[in-house]
């Protein structure tokens, strides 16, 4: 028999059993858009922090005061047990270093900011010009912090969106004079409404001059020195540069930590792949059940058409016709069934995307092939047994079932 | 040479611990273009023997040269094959697919033996006007009436331009006047030379073949060939 005519008589076999073979299709598409609804969570999820992350800034290298790991036994840190500050100097030192674009201290605390009788708790970030840079955050009124010594910082504030709203309503923020603590700053620039980020909601958050900050929370140390390398390539080696500089200006001992957002990164793109490649196992479990209904559902339809099969093998069909014709069938069920899960799983994907604009919930091309050849497979493997027996039956015994 | 010849057939069946012998011994010649009466009691072998003139069954022993090949040696695949070119069946029931129209169970052979679909649309077109059929083209088995199915039966039998029609009580479902219809388009293809066989319970029907046999617990009782006088 030819191709075309054994899809062809599969096709309309298929379609002459409605109810059984609407059924099979089902739960093959069941199976296969939750490989792909359940995959496109994973990768979100995996995106979506990846995305947190570079969010951060590029090319980011971040120094940490205090040694973490386990470094073994350090003579120097035997000497002086407490680990020395990270200071401006420190961070304003590694400007030098060839490898690097731009270097923000950070300095870290809460207080309280005021105006005109509205009173508000807010995280305030103690740092220089580069931060909003090297942030990635953008102005949407104002200027930036003034470029000046960081040592002596000028007594002005930027503000996040959501402050601005809450305190100043309507009114001009910019020029504004508002408490911060003890002290009063003059508003000079307001930030870009960004949303949830990671560690913290720029909305509410006060930007002042690092030594200001250092000042207020009356502490010498820093909360980080965020770094900008030149570029990707330069990752590395503003890692090792910086980590040697702070180790000479702290008399040889290491007692700071450098992470890069890289190293980071590939920790959780890893992590979350690996989640994400466990929810596939597990969706594909359900492609397994529907490869066996299948199964099931063509061993039904072998009984079913045992007078057919003999007619056929009366009529010359060779056996090796009448396996092929059953393949075919079951072939299309798990295809059809397929194709359908496919569609209905990227609708889900989309509906997903629609309810939740943050989570880019797509699933990843390799499980929709994995998913789709899955779903294939097992339909034919079940398919074989089937097929099998409809290839052996007895035709004058078949005949007689007619 | 015959186009059938049968030597020492038997045919057995286990029925729990009983053997019941559908065949014993059977012994039969059967020239090209003659046409066969078979009949006897109920259980006397006929659908058997001719199952087994089909190649849809094999004999536990003895001989079955078809137009001179020994065919119970086949393959099973071999055996299809001349099924496919040699032999055409009519069964009482029709066995009809359901879900196909009436050309397209007419077509249904030369499908299974891969005939190029411009071939087969042809033929069939022909065999449509033959039988009288061309208004029912599209019609599916349920459409028809009991004459109507058997006549595509018949046309499917015959599209793969067999040596030998083998027909097991072709008006066994029918009325009289059907039946007698259906009786003539078989009688009709046997007069351009086609070996035609068939099994009836009507003796009325028997005795318009130029050739009588008579069964009786899987043997031959009578063969109007062999008859005295
Ligand atoms: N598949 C089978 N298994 C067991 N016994 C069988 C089988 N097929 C036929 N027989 C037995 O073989 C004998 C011959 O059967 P067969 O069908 O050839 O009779 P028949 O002459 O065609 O009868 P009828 O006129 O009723 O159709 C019967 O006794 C029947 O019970
Ligand atoms: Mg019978």
């Amino acid at each position: 028999m030819r191709l075309a005519d054994t899809l062809r008589f599969a096709r309309d076999a298929a379609a002459g059993y409605p109810v059984r073979t609407a059924l099979s299709v089902l739960a093959m598409s069941i199976g296969v858009a939750a490989v792909v609804i359940l995959t496109a969570l994973g990768d979100g999820a995996r995106r979506y922090v990846v995305g947190q992350f570079s969010s951060l800034g590029t090319n980011l290298v971040i120094v940490l005061p205090g040694r973490s790991g386990t470094g073994g036994f350090n003579p120097a840190n035997a000497i002086t047990s407490t680990p020395r500050d990270l200071t401006i100097d420190d961070a304003a030192s590694l400007r030098r270093l060839p490898s690097v674009r731009r270097v923000a201290p950070l300095a870290v605390g809460t207080s309280e900011i005021a105006h005109g009788g509205k009173l508000r708790e807010a995280m305030v970030a103690g740092s220089t010009a580069e931060f909003i840079p090297i942030r990635n955050f953008e102005l949407a009124q104002g200027s930036p912090l003034p470029d000046e010594d960081w040592n002596r910082g000028s007594s002005v504030a930027i503000i996040g969106a959501k402050l601005r709203q809450e305190i100043f309503g309507t009114e001009p923020a910019v020029g504004q004079l508002v408490r911060v603590g003890d002290r009063r700053l003059r508003v000079i620039g307001v930030l870009k409404p960004l949303g949830q980020g990671l560690g913290m909601n720029t909305d509410e958050l006060v930007i002042v001059p690092v030594s200001l900050a250092q000042a207020m929370f009356n502490s010498n140390t820093l909360f980080r020195i965020l770094i900008e390398a030149n570029s990707r390539e330069a990752i590395p080696a503003a890692r090792t540069q910086s980590l040697e500089l702070l180790k000479q200006r702290h008399r040889g001992e290491e007692d700071v930590t450098v992470i890069t957002q890289d190293a980071v990164l590939a920790t959780f793109d890893k992590l979350l792949g690996a989640l994400t490649l466990a929810v596939a196992g597990i969706a594909a479990i359900s492609l397994a059940v529907a490869g066996i209904l299948v199964m099931n559902v063509m061993l039904v339809a072998v009984t079913q058409r045992t007078g057919e099969i003999g007619l056929l093998k009366a009529l010359g069909a060779s056996a090796d016709t009448i396996r092929l014709a059953f393949l075919a069938e079951a072939a299309m069920l798990s295809g059809v069934g397929a194709l359908l899960g496919y569609l209905l799983g990227q609708l889900g994907a989309f509906a997903l995307r629609q309810a939740f604009p943050v989570f880019p919930a797509y699933p990843p091309d390799w499980a929709v092939i994995a998913g789709l050849s899955t779903a294939l497979a097992t339909g034919l493997l079940f398919g074989v047994m089937p097929a099998r027996q409809a290839a052996r039956l007895d035709p004058v015994l078949a005949l007689m079932k007619h | 040479m015959a186009l059938i010849e049968l030597s020492g057939i038997e045919r057995r069946f286990l029925l729990g611990d009983t053997t019941v012998n559908a065949l014993n011994g059977l012994d039969l010649q059967i020239e090209a273009g003659q046409y066969v009466a078979v009949m006897g009691p109920s259980g006397s072998g006929k659908s058997t023997l001719l199952n087994l003139l089909g190649l849809l069954d094999r004999p536990n022993a003895g001989s079955y040269r078809l137009e001179g090949r020994d065919v119970t040696t086949l393959s099973p695949e071999e055996q299809a094959t001349v099924r496919s070119r040699r032999i055409g069946f009519v069964f009482q029931s029709f066995h009809l697919v359901p879900r196909l129209t009436a050309a397209e169970n007419i077509a249904l052979p030369m499908m299974l033996a891969g005939i190029a679909p411009a071939e087969r649309k042809q033929r069939v077109a022909q065999a449509l006007t033959d039988f009288g059929l061309d208004k029912r083209a599209d019609h599916r088995p349920d459409q028809l009436s009991g004459g109507q199915r058997q006549r595509v039966a018949i046309a499917r039998a015959t599209i793969m331009q067999p040596a030998l029609i083998l027909a097991d009580e072709p008006t066994g479902n029918l009325d009289r006047h059907t039946g007698d219809e259906v009786v003539h388009l078989l009688e009709a293809l046997n007069g351009q030379g086609v070996t035609l066989i068939v099994v009836t319970h009507d003796p009325a029907l028997g005795a318009r073949a130029g050739r009588q046999l008579v069964m009786e617990d899987g043997r031959l009782k009578h063969d109007s060939a062999h008859a005295p006088g």
